[in-house]
């Protein structure tokens, strides 16, 4: 198990996320934020409390399950299965711009799903994508319109985000 | 001869190690024999018998021949030892007159396995209403008249039948199930009916009707004969009628004895019999019952269906087990391993007292009788194994059970017409 | 920010769905937990998902309800699956194709989810051992219900919190009711005290053998239970006259607005429906605010958009 990212590293990485995005809002046209279960749902809870707090103005925060979008229900990548949890977004969606977070972006498949699933909720202005970790391995063309940390991992392994909210602390490791 | 062999034949109290001479048919002695024979078998630390007797079997013939007939039935009989069955009437169309009776006869004979006997129905077609010929029926040879399948269910037509009855020397027979509380019952009402979510046969179905022709008999005084009881209610009926010298008798099934209601928990239709399986304690009071010699025989109720019939949902399947070849295993797991019979009482079972109920000079070694004789080896140890049945049914839900006690040779008039290992 | 909780590493294990007498509570609670997250579906504006995207799901339904069928139908769809309806009617004695042959003729169609509602009990397990698709029960004869029952446990957990201690009572036909068998498995694996209520003559045999109370009277259960499940009374089931007449098991068993004043102020009512007014109950009973009738078919959807959903999951898990 390597540590690739301390939790230093991660509030900095957020921060410059965060920048990059409200430089991106000039329009100040309404922004929310929506996470994809499940880390990407704490990321977002971060994330809308900051930019709420930076412009002043309320970003609104939701969370995304996309279980039922998932394109391998009927052929499992492995004996863990997916559970059926809700989706929690308060606001209408319609003409705004939604920054969808997640952990980690690789084979790009999690990110469709979730925007399958965010279209059949409403009509946004604008999808845009922040990860955390950006690893090589596409196998859709999804890119991530902020990314934190770029990374070449060997496909067997495994990138790790744990958070302090559910695992007790912040850090990014390989396995 | 049949040489060395443990001789039990109640009817003449006989229960001793001895030999068996059978000449042109009949049995010629019994003791210790000296003369020579053409032909010896060797019975050593084996059991010689009279022939057995199932006093209720269903051959299907006329009507269902694909799913057993006359021949196939008695082939599935003779392997099971047993050279005498009854067959019940309810074939199609039913055996409700003389020519029936002979043609089941007739069939018997041809096949030449067991003796093949029939029971005559009470009622015309067994509806219930009209009487049937019993007197032609009876003098073609008929062992005894019932409507089994069905109950008798008006009292009145009942008692008119056994007073009719009482003009021959015959037995009335009766399929105690009183439909008003049976209604579309599959199994029996209880615990497991409850939760499996079908209907239940009460135990008064078969005791309500128990108990009104033991009232009739009283005021007719002929042969009855309560088949395949199931319940420890209809034993204590048995039980008074007995005690008041009624001329009542009563049968026993092996499933009654062995297997309970919590059997169908799977939906497995082989479980399906009609009286149903009961509880845990009916089969006790069963078992008692015959440990007092309240019970007077053992019959298998042999009721063959094809597997496209069985193979449905429990609620449509047809009622019934085939066990003609494996009942003696069933009968020594059931009531001799548990020390509740010992072989003499058990062979009883299946010979004298079923032959006198029946009215038939079988079920005896006694010189001039005829020689019908079984032999068994009570220690051998084998898995029922339904594919090998020569019945052209397997419905049977002892598929792969362990029992003791197998049928060696059955010697129907003097002729070996079954050989284990043939 | 809540504190999550590591995932559980539960797995749904069951291709089929055939009751709960067999279940466990911790497996109820899984589909209970699933259905929330399928509830939003029926809500927003594109009530769509493409879960089931591609799977063919057969309705057979031996036994008329254009009720529970609808409900499937629309949950099937809602989840994206093509929906077949097959309905027939069965007589006792199986003139005609068997059970199994018909099931046997969908499967070579190529189907992923049998529904089936059948007369016999056991129908569905016959059903699962001799075909491969996934089979969910919606009614086998007196047996079970099984989404029913979930149904009703979802909406009185989604009210209550939980069914730990609740005091529940079902009333009506209990012999002849899957639903009843159902609720009282799902009740009191999750805790709740089931209380059957009825006349002697609809009571099942050793109904004592159950994990639940017994009583005769209505008037002696109302003031002490916190939800009341009203069965319907289903006339063209009860040949043989259990009781004299409709007046007067109304008298005896209906919920009427003057049972209701003596009942607890936040009593639960609920019934599978549909509702005979003025023999199970009152009209103002059945609209009243105490009532979740509706709710109850509302929760049906997403109850049984997660069965579909969960069935599947294990089918394709174990190839």
């Amino acid at each position: 198990m390597k540590v690739i990212l301390n939790s230093e590293q991660i509030e900095q990485i957020l921060r410059r996320l965060i920048t990059h995005i409200i430089s991106d809002a000039s329009d100040r046209a309404d922004i929310a934020v929506i996470g994809i279960r499940s880390r990407g749902e704490i990321l977002a809870q971060r994330l809308s409390s900051i930019l709420s707090e930076e412009t002043g103005k309320e970003v609104p925060c939701g969370t995304l399950d996309i279980t039922l979008y998932r394109d391998d229900l009927n052929a499992p990548q492995s004996t863990v299965q997916p559970q059926v949890r809700t989706t929690e977004i308060g606001f209408n969606i319609d003409d705004k711009i939604i920054i969808l977070v997640d952990d980690v972006l690789y084979t790009g498949r999690s990110a469709r799903a979730a925007m399958d699933a965010l279209i059949d909720l409403g009509r946004p202005k604008a999808i845009r994508l922040a990860v955390l970790v950006d690893r090589t391995g596409r196998e859709f063309p999804i890119q991530a319109d902020y990314a934190g940390f770029k990374t070449d991992v060997a496909p067997g392994k495994l990138v790790q985000v744990n958070l302090i909210e559910s695992d007790g602390k912040d850090e990014v490791v390989i396995e | 001869m049949i040489k060395n062999g443990r001789v039990i034949d109640p009817a003449n109290g006989l229960d001793k190690k001895c030999d068996v001479l059978i000449v042109d048919e009949k049995i010629a002695d019994v003791g210790e024999i000296e003369k020579k024979a053409e032909k010896v078998i060797d019975a050593t630390g084996k059991i010689v018998t009279p022939g057995l007797i199932d006093m209720h079997v269903h051959f299907r013939e006329p009507g269902d021949e694909e799913e057993e007939t006359i021949a196939s039935g008695s082939a599935a009989a003779v392997a099971a030892g047993f050279t005498s069955v009854v067959c019940m009437p309810n074939t199609n169309p039913t055996i409700d007159n003389e020519t029936d009776v002979e043609y089941i006869h007739r069939k018997g004979r041809k096949a030449r396995k067991t003796h093949v006997y029939t029971m005559g129905a009470i009622t015309k077609q067994l509806q219930g209403v009209e009487l049937a010929e019993m007197g032609f029926m009876a003098e073609a040879g008929a062992v005894g008249f019932t409507d089994d399948g069905n109950g008798l269910q008006d009292p009145a037509v009942m008692l008119r039948a056994l007073k009719y009855a009482a003009m021959f020397d015959v037995v009335i027979a009766q399929h105690c199930q009183d439909n008003s509380f049976a209604g579309n019952g599959v199994m029996n009402a209880g615990y497991y009916s409850t939760i499996l979510g079908l209907p239940g046969i009460s135990t008064l179905a078969e005791e309500a009707m128990l108990w009104r022709d033991i009232q009739l008999v009283k005021k007719a005084n002929v042969r009855y004969h309560a088949q395949h009881i199931s319940t420890a209610g209809s034993v204590e009926l048995i039980r008074a009628a007995k005690k008041a010298s009624l001329p009542v008798t009563c049968e026993v099934t092996p499933h009654h004895l062995l297997l309970t209601d919590q059997c169908c928990a799977e939906y497995d239709t082989n479980y399906k019999v009609n009286p149903p399986l009961r509880s845990a304690e009916d089969i006790d009071a069963l078992k008692q019952a015959i440990a007092d010699g309240l019970v007077d025989a053992l019959v298998t109720d042999h009721a063959p269906h094809l597997q496209s019939e069985k193979e449905l949902e429990f609620l449509a399947a047809p009622f019934g087990i085939v066990g003609l070849e494996c009942a003696l295993g069933l009968y020594v797991k059931a009531l001799v391993e548990p020390g509740i019979l010992s072989w003499p009482g058990l062979i009883s079972l299946m010979t004298e007292r079923p032959a006198k109920i029946i009215g038939v000079d079988k079920g005896t070694l006694g010189k001039g009788k005829q020689g019908d004789v079984t032999i068994i080896d009570p220690d051998a140890e084998y898995e029922i194994d339904v594919n090998k049945f020569r019945s052209k049914s397997k419905n049977c839900p002892y598929h792969g059970w362990k029992v003791t006690g197998r049928v060696e040779k059955t010697i129907v008039g003097g002729e070996i017409r079954f050989s284990a290992g043939d | 920010m809540a504190l999550m909780r590591k995932a559980k590493h539960f797995k749904w294990q069951h291709k089929h769905l055939l009751g709960l007498r067999e279940l466990n509570s911790e497996e109820i609670t899984y589909i209970l937990d699933t259905a929330k997250g399928f509830e939003q579906i029926s809500t927003r504006s594109v009530k769509k998902a493409p879960t089931l995207r591609g799977k063919v799901v057969v309705n057979l339904f031996f036994e008329d309800s254009t009720r529970t069928r609808n409900s499937f139908t629309l949950a099937a769809s809602r989840l994206s699956a093509d929906v077949i309806e097959f309905t027939k009617k069965a007589s006792a004695v199986s003139k005609g194709e068997t059970l199994l042959d018909t099931a046997k003729n969908l499967e070579a169609m190529g189907i992923d989810i049998v529904v089936i509602r059948h007369s016999a009990g056991g129908a569905p397990k016959f059903l699962s051992r001799n075909i491969k698709a996934c089979v969910v029960n919606a009614g086998d004869g007196y047996c079970e219900h099984p989404t029913q029952a979930l149904l009703d446990v979802y909406t009185i957990r989604k009210l209550k919190g939980t069914l730990e201690g609740l005091k529940i009572a079902i009333v009506g036909d209990i012999a002849h009711s899957r639903v009843a068998r159902s609720d009282l498995w799902a009740m009191s694996k999750l805790g709740a005290d089931v209380i059957l209520v009825g006349p002697p003559t609809l009571m099942p045999a050793e109904v004592g053998r159950l994990p639940v109370d017994v009583s005769y009277s209505l008037d002696e259960v109302i003031e002490k239970v916190d939800v009341i499940n009203m069965l319907r009374i289903q006339f063209e089931r009860l040949g043989g006259n259990p009781f004299p007449s409709v007046r007067e098991y109304s008298h005896y068993f209906g919920l009427t607005v003057e049972r209701m004043k003596r009942a607890k102020s936040d009593i639960m009512v609920m019934h599978p429906g549909p509702i005979n007014r003025g023999l199970e109950m009152e009209s103002e009973v059945a609209d009243g605010e105490n009532s979740v009738i509706l709710d109850q078919v509302k929760n049906g959807l997403a109850v049984r958009m997660a069965v579909m959903f969960l069935v599947n999951q294990a089918a394709a898990q174990k190839i």
